[in-house]
């Protein structure tokens, strides 16, 4: 059995509130951090366990915390990434439903180690139940004292506080999100400068995924080896992966990073392998945004070794013949799958969920739709397919945010890795899949 | 900024709340409230956002109405037309096509006989399509007001209306209350 860190009590009953998760050993790690670490000590062992960003990009989570600019008299803030919106991610929302203490002490926790006085959780308005888990646990945490002033008598003092969203996958990204966070459309802002420096009402800002955020605790509680520990390479830790799509058993699992893909996929510990006994096609390993990769890149490395689920292994080949581990979304598809349309619903949705700050983004996510919905109706020609690749890659790296380079490379990976499907839809004028 | 029109305006009660939402950002930061407050003003103008209500709201933070607007206009959660007393929203991305949202969504047209984005002649449903509602595990979902109705099926679909029609489904409550 892999290291449980985010699941290991997810199925007690009674887990979200705040006496079943004391009794547990929550808020151990505040207790810990408060008497015996000073701000910055917690920021070296987030950096000495390894941990990376769980949201996507997977960026040094204590390095990030480090370029926080604590030279001035500003606030700081600490922002909870909630946002979870990216196709094929459903992991947070477990955490922020069954287990939102967890949650609440890694904000406290890096609240501390930033030296905010003030730290919000942004979460999807679309989870408002979920907010109202987590406010509920809130209320809790500051009756017993470990949130508002002198927490635990320690002379450090926070106010946690949840803003809802209203419906836009762009507020993922940090920058769109504080512009949300203040009121704002969610365009995202040109970078540099960085939120640590310049980030929610113009001060230093820190924002994590959920993910990140919750396993905090353990790495207080445990110290920073006994993560650095599990894992392999430079992927440290566990990995909240949500699979979905044609397997026997969808849901959330948590694994330690490098587990075989074809276990992962095949095993009954895991997702039990594809319905009805079909053969596996494709799979998107890491959220909507990363390229999809046929059955046997996914399951072996263009060099023919094991795929292995870890931001390495995964990316290994590059975009040619690898993908990224990305979010954790996992969506695998069976050989009943037509994989123009399955890109066609992601074409949809990136033209959805442009801001329209940049034009290669707004426009171009828009032709994209168009063609892809030419080509699944037998209206396509074989000119499409390569004007396609063209718009992706006149959208990627030409856009403030990475949305354009999320809606660019399921695009340019489905046609490297399923040409001939794009082939047959303009010869047959039709979808060859479709009953 | 005065507003004349009693309809629009707020109870104490959830004047209250909006009071505490706002204490919640820091003093001169109070258009960090918008969001919070266009849910909550949405769901007292059945479902949807007039440009009273919009300028109600930004009375209330004492910021310009344009303000609203583009905020408003941005979001897709916010209805800027008037919507049917239940909205049902269908996710459509592709992990819930995978699992045949589309079917589902062509059931749901073929029993309300409305497309998405359309209201049935008695003002009862609306039928949405929405994208990834982050449930892809319990494909296909569909989302009615804060609820989540997840692993649908047509027979499901079928149970769910007719409990809502009996029962009058109103899938615009305040979500803090």
């Amino acid at each position: 059995m892999a290291q449980q860190i985010l699941l290991e009590n997810i199925e007690v009953p009674g887990l979200a509130s705040f006496d079943v998760y004391r009794k547990l050993g929550g808020y151990a790690s505040v207790e810990k951090a408060l008497k015996n670490f000073t701000p910055d000590e917690v920021t070296a062992e987030v950096k000495k366990s390894g941990l990376r960003g769980r949201g996507g990009a997977g960026f040094p989570a204590g390095m990030k915390w480090g370029f926080i600019d604590k030279s001035t008299n500003n606030p700081r803030y600490f922002v909870c990434n909630f946002d979870e919106s990216e196709p094929g991610t459903f992991k947070d929302r477990h955490i922020g439903q069954l287990n939102p203490h967890q949650l609440i002490e890694g904000m406290i926790l890096g609240s501390y180690a930033l030296g905010a006085r003030t730290s919000y959780i942004y979460i999807r308005g679309e989870l408002f139940y979920v907010l109202r888990i987590i406010e509920k646990a809130i209320e809790e945490a500051y009756a017993n004292g470990l949130l508002g002033e002198n927490i635990l008598g320690s002379g450090y003092s926070l106010d946690l506080y949840c803003q809802p969203g209203g419906g836009a996958y762009i507020c993922g990204e940090e920058t769109a999100l504080i512009e949300s966070l203040e009121g704002k459309r969610g365009n995202p802002r040109i970078k540099p400068p960085f939120p640590a420096i310049v980030g929610l009402y113009d001060c230093p800002t820190v924002v994590n995924n959920v993910e990140t955020i919750a396993v905090l605790p353990w790495i207080i509680n445990n110290g920073a080896d006994a993560y650095a520990a599990i894992g392999v390479g430079n992927s440290k830790g566990t990995k909240l992966i949500s699979a979905c799509g044609h397997i026997n058993k969808p849901g959330i699992y948590e694994i330690e990073l490098g587990l075989p893909v074809e276990e992962f996929i095949y095993s009954d510990q895991y997702c039990g392998g594809i319905r009805n006994g079909n053969k596996l096609k494709a799979v998107v390993a890491g959220g909507s945004s990363v390229p999809i990769l046929p059955a046997d890149l996914i399951l072996k490395t263009a060099k023919g070794e094991p795929r292995l689920m870890s931001y390495e292994s995964l990316a290994e080949g590059g975009f040619e013949t690898g993908t990224m581990l990305g979010s954790g979304g996992f969506i695998v598809m069976d050989d009943t799958t037509c994989i123009v349309k399955n890109l066609l619903t992601f074409a949809r949705f990136y033209h959805h969920e442009s801001c329209g700050q940049c034009s290669p983004c707004r426009e171009g996510t828009g032709w994209m739709e168009k063609i892809l919905q030419r080509i699944e109706d037998g209206r396509g020609t074989m000119k499409d397919i390569d004007l396609l690749v063209s718009i992706s890659k006149h959208i990627e790296g030409n856009t403030i945010c990475p949305l354009g380079d999320a809606a660019a490379w399921p695009v340019a990976s489905a046609v490297r890795h399923f040409r001939q499907e794009f082939e047959d839809h303009v010869k047959l004028q039709k979808c060859p899949l479709s009953k | 900024m005065q507003n004349t029109k009693n309809t629009t305006e707020f109870s104490s009660e959830t004047l209250e709340l909006v009071n505490k939402i706002i204490r919640r950002y820091p003093q001169g930061r109070q258009k960090s409230a918008l969001l919070p407050l266009l849910h909550i003003a949405q769901s007292e103008n059945s479902g949807w956002l007039s440009s009273e209500v919009m300028d109600y709201v930004a009375s209330l933070l004492e910021i310009q109405p344009i303000e609203v607007y583009e905020v408003a206009s941005f979001y897709s959660m916010y209805n800027l037309q008037p919507v049917g007393n239940c909205v049902i929203e269908v996710c459509q991305t592709g992990p819930c096509w995978l699992k045949g949202s589309e079917e589902l969504i062509a059931h749901f047209e073929k029993k309300l006989g409305i497309k998405p984005g359309e209201t049935t002649a008695d003002g009862r449903f609306t039928i949405k399509t929405v994208e990834c509602l982050a449930a892809c595990g319990n494909a296909p979902v569909i989302q009615v007001g804060p609820e989540y109705h997840e692993n649908m099926t047509n027979e499901k679909a079928d149970e769910l209306l007719s409990k809502w029609t009996t029962e009058n489904k109103c899938s615009h409550t305040n979500p803090y209350l």
